[in-house]
């Protein structure tokens, strides 16, 4: 009898607690966070910004979200999703802005061309290069391997479980540019392509291949941080001339080197939000990308707190993005 | 065994208008049933014959009875012989193949759904052996479910479920749920609401077969008990003999989906039609259910007439004792007419067991 | 009599065990002579024409989009709406409404409402239970992420009830409907759902209206099935009773069917939640909001420690969800007669106190900060990602050799052999292999299934793959078996094991497979093995509980009359309780390969190749979106020849052919 009257006594004295505690303290609205002038959260509204899943892409958007969160008062809403599906978020309003993109002139002409929903918005400043990439201790211990016509030669170094007879590329995400499966069948190299599955998987396994001297050949790429902690040596591939690559599955030459541009969506456009201008006035250099990158990676910080550190030690990059807006 | 006389099988109905006609009535399952009754060579073969050529089976094979007011009409049989199929049948449960069955002289079978509806509304109602109640209702409204579905008011039919509750004796159980009711009382609100709608007719499926040995006999005292206090017309399945002549006016021995005999107690176990019958009633004690009629002898040269007098009606069990205690043997006078003498070797004789 | 036609039953089960001895045999003798010729290898750049024609398909669906007038007054009508739908609730609890910088209803309304619904559904309990969940996600830091997921799987849900149970009473009813629903149903919950992620954006684009939709497909068919057994269940004689009572069918079906059907169907209900509960992180690679994308990404960063923090999140949303449901489901049944705690004449005026408490904190929560957004006083979030980070560190280097010689032996001796016997023979002894067996094993129905599948694959051009995929598949399945048999017999015999280890099962059951992928890639690398051994602790948990259901469901007269009889453990468990549950355990088969199918081909994102990678690359790679959706059919027809070869397997037990 005791407990059972217990309980409904705790009850109301809890909702008494609750009823003389809950009067008083912050309303919403009054400290809202986001908000550091109530004009400026109305005209900028909702920035949705595509996040590819690579660490240099990371950084591009942690000081693009950075700026337009706190200078601009935007809502940033960053959709962590792969770059073809990015370009399939333009039509229906969930994607504004592509910060680094990797060539694709295929959609472009299926999404900016055809069907008039993306617009190309300049450049990012940033110079792309995709390739084949081994540990250092390789190009020192072997130095023809940078060649390709000796990879056949040395194909059984590179030989693990899941490659079989085989030697063994490494590709990354599988949502990647990538041309390296028509590569392997048009060169006649003996060698299977296996996905690591991501960035990270393939800088770990860099990192484990030059600490344990074993053998690795994989797809890697620049603007990459990981360069400055391991000197990756590239591989040649027969050199790149235009239009070798047009046809996906006849591809023999090695990766073009990318002038890495931004793609907005034609409602973003139209919409003028201070947003565009700060996209439309991105860009910056492939080692300033990597120091955000490395701060991210291998600091560990928070994206807002890599963005902050590097914004705060550039100040005439925060003008020149922000230039148009109306805000410093 | 003396011949039974000529009045003994007369079919009683005939009086008054029957409450329920059937005529020829066939049901049959399988494909392009209608053809066996169509078909007389069809027609002609044993079910079994039918199933082997055709693959169809015969529940239910031209049956034609009449049931008269306020009688008691029992369908008998062991399973297999039709009789759940054919009482499903006089209310379109199951539609019957092929047949007639007239309703206070409305054909059922011509009835469309709306009809039917209200027929079933209002004419008949039915008693099921698992009860058939819903679990998620209480007694009172289980027992009201019949005048809900008919649109009758809130008050209206919970005052007149509470009358019925009460006639069937489960006073106080009204706010009680059926799973926290016995096998009896939760066949006693089935009764209960087979009668709320207040229907001409009760139909009951072996409503007795799901309960202990006990609670059947309470359960029969109670079908009496209501028979003689509403005095409704009742059709009666149960594969159980002794049931069926504890409860039933007239009783239908089916057989293989046939009828076999249509008759009173007393004639079936008196003059069994068939040794399917004789064996039937092989176990029943003969003194219950026969009366003088069946044992009685014309008077000899010799008897003495003056003795005591009884009618021919009368069971041999009361008849025992005073036909033996009597020095002389017993008259058995309707009206005014010797019909026969009984004495004490006629009623030794039954007693016997021969 | 039994005498007799046991050894008949003996000699058919050896006959047929015999004959796929045989066929093995051949096909080993075939594939040494034949081997490598005619293997119908594509190469993973190439496409046939009939992945272009559909790239082409996808081009031109893609210009139509806004003029074709299907997709503006259907496809397109259905994805705003959707879109709306999921927003409202978001704006509800977890994103910004209109200018307000936080959800109209904070933590501590959405807290109080949770608590709230629980008790009147439930019982204080689980009341208790949903109140120190919710808080725990919070405290995890996650409430955001917890609440965008719990916007959208309440939208999920609420449109597969509202379509699900109607369809389910229809399916109930009729027998017809049975017949053409069931089959759709099969269809539905036997595809992977990866394979239907690209058609869907297709057609809805990404975002929250595609997440939906996919959840939807997958979540809907347990509600309609159980609504449809609990109407069918409804005891025969009762509907005749109230069928001569007068009853329309509507009247039938409104006062008798439904209600005597509640149980069953808030059980269906409880199916669906925990269904749509299980694809958020799928729904993430559609740009899905919610603890999936946090999944996601740490699955790109391979960082563990954040995947375990939201896999716990969602195991503890999942858990709540099922406890309140379930007792949902006992209270429809029981709470008009069991007198609750202090009797029934005090519930109502506690349920009304219980509201205006609930509405009080709304109140709160929707003006004053410290109750909209969840104070950030107590962190588990990171305690809980360091622990599990470190405890993957140390496997990882403690374990590294015993990780490393198990990934070989399985690979060296079951992956790889099997997969060479698969996909380098010719197509033709492959194919004639799997038929045979198929004919032996399941019948000719399930032989004709068997082969028109196979045929299909040719036809999508990814045969290879396909044999690939299969012999992921089969490892994986063999694996499962040996658990399921071993902890399903351990389970059955024992409660105690089966109390401890039963939760265990469920949130393993519930535990996103994405998250114990970051693990195992940190462990194993990216290899098919991988795939493998994340197939294999997705779909273990099923295969025991099916096997432990079935040695409990041997009758323990059985087993008294083995022991009495003298029999050993070991005797009792192979020659009684095993033969025994031969049914069950044929069952468990069945639903353990549908399992390892749909996480195979999540394989493909880390390293497992074959399909799941054709399928992975197609939603990436534009060029290879054809062959990214011949790849989701061929897995499709895969499953479904499995299912029917088992399914026929696990008949014939019965009937002892």
């Amino acid at each position: 009898m005791g407990l059972s009257r217990l309980r409904p006594l705790a009850a109301i004295t809890a909702a008494l607690a609750l009823v003389l505690a809950g009067c008083g303290g912050a309303k919403v609205g009054d400290t809202s966070s986001s908000a550091s002038g109530g004009a400026s959260s109305a005209s900028c509204g909702t920035f949705n910004l595509a996040v590819n899943p690579w660490v240099g892409y990371e950084a591009d958007a942690a000081v693009v979200a950075y700026l337009a969160k706190t200078k601009l008062g935007c809502d940033v809403k960053e959709q962590n999703i792969t770059e073809q599906v990015s370009w399939q978020g333009f039509a229906s309003g969930q994607v504004d802005a592509i910060l680094e993109n990797w060539g694709h002139p295929d959609l472009k002409t299926q999404y900016i061309d055809n069907e008039k929903v993306a617009q190309d918005a300049g450049s990012d400043g940033l110079q792309g290069v995709i390739g084949w990439y081994v540990p250092p201790w390789m190009a020192q211990q072997y130095p023809d391997i940078t060649d390709w016509h000796n990879l056949n030669k040395y194909a059984q170094l590179f030989k693990t479980s899941e490659s079989g007879d085989q030697g063994q590329l490494l590709d990354g995400d599988p949502s990647y540019v990538t041309n390296d499966a028509a590569l392997v069948k048009n060169l006649n190299l003996n060698y299977k392509v296996v996905q690591g599955g991501s960035e990270t998987a393939l800088i770990q396994s860099f990192r484990s291949a030059q600490q344990n001297k074993t053998a690795l050949l994989a797809y890697f790429y620049s603007p990459q941080w990981f360069f400055n902690e391991v000197p990756l040596v590239k591989v040649n591939l027969p050199p790149y001339t235009p239009g070798c690559d047009s046809d996906p599955q006849k591809v023999a030459c090695d990766y073009p080197p990318y002038a890495l541009d931004k793609i907005v969506s034609t409602k973003f456009t139209d919409s003028h939000s201070p947003a565009y201008t700060l996209v439309k006035n991105f860009s910056w250099t492939n080692e300033e990308q990597n120091e955000v990158a490395r701060s991210i990676a291998v600091d560990k910080l928070s994206d807002d707190a890599a963005a902050k550190k590097f914004l705060d030690a550039h100040p005439e990059l925060v003008s020149k993005w922000l230039a148009g807006t109306g805000k410093s | 065994m003396a011949a039974p006389t000529h009045e003994a099988v007369q079919d009683t109905t005939g009086a008054a208008e029957p409450v329920i006609s059937v005529r020829s009535l066939w049901k049959v399952f399988g494909s392009r049933a209608a053809r066996i009754p169509a078909t007389p060579e069809l027609a002609g073969k044993s079910r079994r014959e039918v199933m082997d050529q055709t693959g169809c089976v015969v529940a239910v094979k031209d049956v034609s009875f009449d049931v008269a007011p306020g009688e008691v009409f029992v369908v008998m049989g062991l399973s297999g012989s039709g009789k759940s199929t054919l009482v499903r049948c006089l209310t379109r449960l199951i539609e019957p193949t092929t047949g007639q069955v007239v309703f206070e002289g409305q054909d059922i079978l011509a009835a469309d759904a709306r009809r039917l509806r209200e027929l079933r509304r209002s004419k008949f109602s039915m008693v099921f052996q698992h009860f058939g109640l819903l679990p998620h209702r209480r007694v009172i409204d289980n027992v009201a479910y019949g005048l809900e579905i008919r649109g009758v008011n809130r008050s209206e039919r919970t005052e007149r479920a509470r009358a019925v509750i009460e006639l069937v004796g489960l006073s106080g159980y009204e706010k009680s749920y059926p799973d926290q009711l016995s096998g009896g009382m939760q066949q006693r609100v089935g009764l209960a609401r087979a009668l709320a709608g207040d229907p001409d007719v009760l139909l009951f499926d072996e409503p007795f077969s799901a309960l202990d040995p006990l609670i059947r006999r309470d359960m029969q005292s109670e079908v009496i008990r209501l028979h003689n206090e509403v005095g409704k017309t009742m059709v009666f399945i149960t594969h159980d003999l002794s049931e069926a002549l504890k409860l039933g006016d007239r009783i239908l021995i089916m057989r293989d989906g046939e009828m076999v005999q249509l008759g009173t107690g007393d004639e079936l176990v008196g003059a069994p039609a068939d040794d399917y019958v004789r064996d039937f009633v092989r176990d029943v004690p003969r003194a219950d259910v026969l009366t003088l009629k069946w044992i009685m002898r014309p008077p000899r040269a010799g008897d003495d007439l003056d003795g005591p007098e009884l009618g021919p009606d009368v069971v041999v069990r009361e008849a025992t004792r005073m036909v033996l205690a009597a020095e002389k043997p017993v008259k058995v006078v309707r009206d005014g007419v010797l019909l026969g003498i009984v004495g004490d070797e006629e009623i030794l004789a039954i007693v016997a067991g021969d | 009599m039994a005498a007799i036609s046991l050894p008949h039953r003996l000699t058919g089960r050896l006959n047929r065990r015999g004959t796929v001895v045989l066929i093995v045999v051949a096909w080993i003798a075939l594939f040494a002579a034949f081997r490598g010729r005619a293997t119908l290898g594509l190469a993973a750049s190439d496409v046939t024409s009939l992945h272009t024609s559909l790239n082409h398909l996808n081009t031109a669906v893609g210009a139509d989009r806004n003029s074709n007038p299907v997709f503006l007054y259907f496809f397109n009508e259905i994805q705003v709406g959707t879109s709306q739908l999921v927003t409202m609730f978001q704006s509800l609890i977890s994103q910004p409404a209109g200018d307000r910088p936080l959800p109209l209803i904070g933590w501590l309304g959405v807290v109080a409402i949770v608590t709230f619904v629980s008790w009147v559904w439930g019982n204080w309990r689980v009341a208790l239970l949903a109140l120190g969940g919710f808080v725990f996600i919070g405290l995890q830091g996650l409430w955001q992420e917890a609440m965008d997921t719990l916007a959208l799987t309440l939208a999920a849900v609420l449109v597969a009830l509202v379509i699900g149970i109607p369809l389910g009473v229809w399916t109930g009813v009729s027998r017809r409907a049975t017949k053409i629903i069931t089959p759709i149903l099969d269809f539905m919950q036997t595809m992977p759902t990866f394979v239907y992620l690209a058609p869907l954006t297709l057609l809805f684009l990404i975002g929250p209206a595609a997440a939906t939709i996919a959840t939807l497909i997958y979540a809907m068919p347990p509600v309609i099935r159980l609504t449809a057994h609990g109407i069918s269940s409804v005891p025969a004689e009762t509907l005749e009773a109230a069928a001569s009572l007068g009853s329309t069918r509507w009247q039938a079906l409104r006062k008798v069917m439904v209600p005597m059907a509640k149980r069953t169907i808030v059980i269906g209900v409880n199916q669906t939640i925990m269904a749509a509960l299980s694809m958020v992180t799928i729904a993430a690679l559609v740009a899905a909001p919610g603890l999936g994308q946090t999944v996601v990404q740490a699955l790109e960063s391979l960082d563990v420690g954040t995947a375990f923090n939201a896999g716990l999140a969602i195991v503890v949303m999942a858990v709540v969800l099922d406890r309140v449901t379930t007792a949902a489901s006992v209270r429809v049944e029981t709470a008009n007669r069991a007198p609750s705690r202090f009797g029934p004449k005090l519930r109502r005026p506690l349920i009304a106190a219980g509201a205006v408490i609930t509405v009080f904190a709304i109140y709160l929560s929707y003006t004053y900060l410290y109750a909209a957004q969840f104070p950030d006083v107590v962190d588990i979030g990171t305690p809980i990602k360091q622990f599990a980070a470190s405890v993957t560190g140390w496997v990882q280097t403690e374990l590294a050799p015993i990780t490393a010689a198990v990934k070989n032996f399985v690979t060296d001796f079951g992956i790889n052999p099997l997969q060479t016997l698969l996909d380098t023979s010719p197509w033709w002894v492959t194919f004639a292999a799997i038929v045979g067996i198929a004919l032996v094993v399941g019948g000719r129905a399930a032989a004709l299934t068997a082969a028109a599948c196979l045929g299909l694959i040719i036809g999508t051009g990814l045969w290879q793959d396909s044999m690939g995929t299969l012999a992921a598949t089969l490892v994986a399945t063999v694996l499962v078996m040996i658990l399921g048999l071993v902890f399903g017999v351990w389970l059955g015999r024992s409660d105690r094991a089966d109390r401890i280890l039963r939760p265990v099962l469920d949130a393993a059951q519930v535990m996103p497979p994405f998250v114990y992928l970051v693990p195992f890639i940190a462990l194993f690398a990216a290899t098919r093995f991988t795939g493998v051994i994340a197939a294999v602790v997705y779909a273990a948990p099923v295969a025991v509980k099916i096997v432990a259901d079935g040695i409990r469901g041997v009758p323990a007269a059985s087993v008294e009359a083995a022991t009495s009889a003298g029999s050993s453990t070991w005797q009792i468990i192979t020659k009684v309780q095993l033969p025994m549950s031969a049914r069950t355990i044929a069952l468990a088969t069945n639903q353990g390969l549908i399992y390892v199918l749909a996480m195979v081909v999540v394989g493909g994102l880390v390293g497992g190749g074959a399909l799941g990678y054709d399928v992975v690359a197609g939603f990436s790679q534009l060029s290879l979106f054809g062959k990214g959706l011949a790849a989701g059919v061929a897995i499709v027809l895969l499953g479904i020849a499995l299912d029917r070869i088992t399914q026929a397997a696990a008949r014939r037990e019965t009937t002892g052919a």
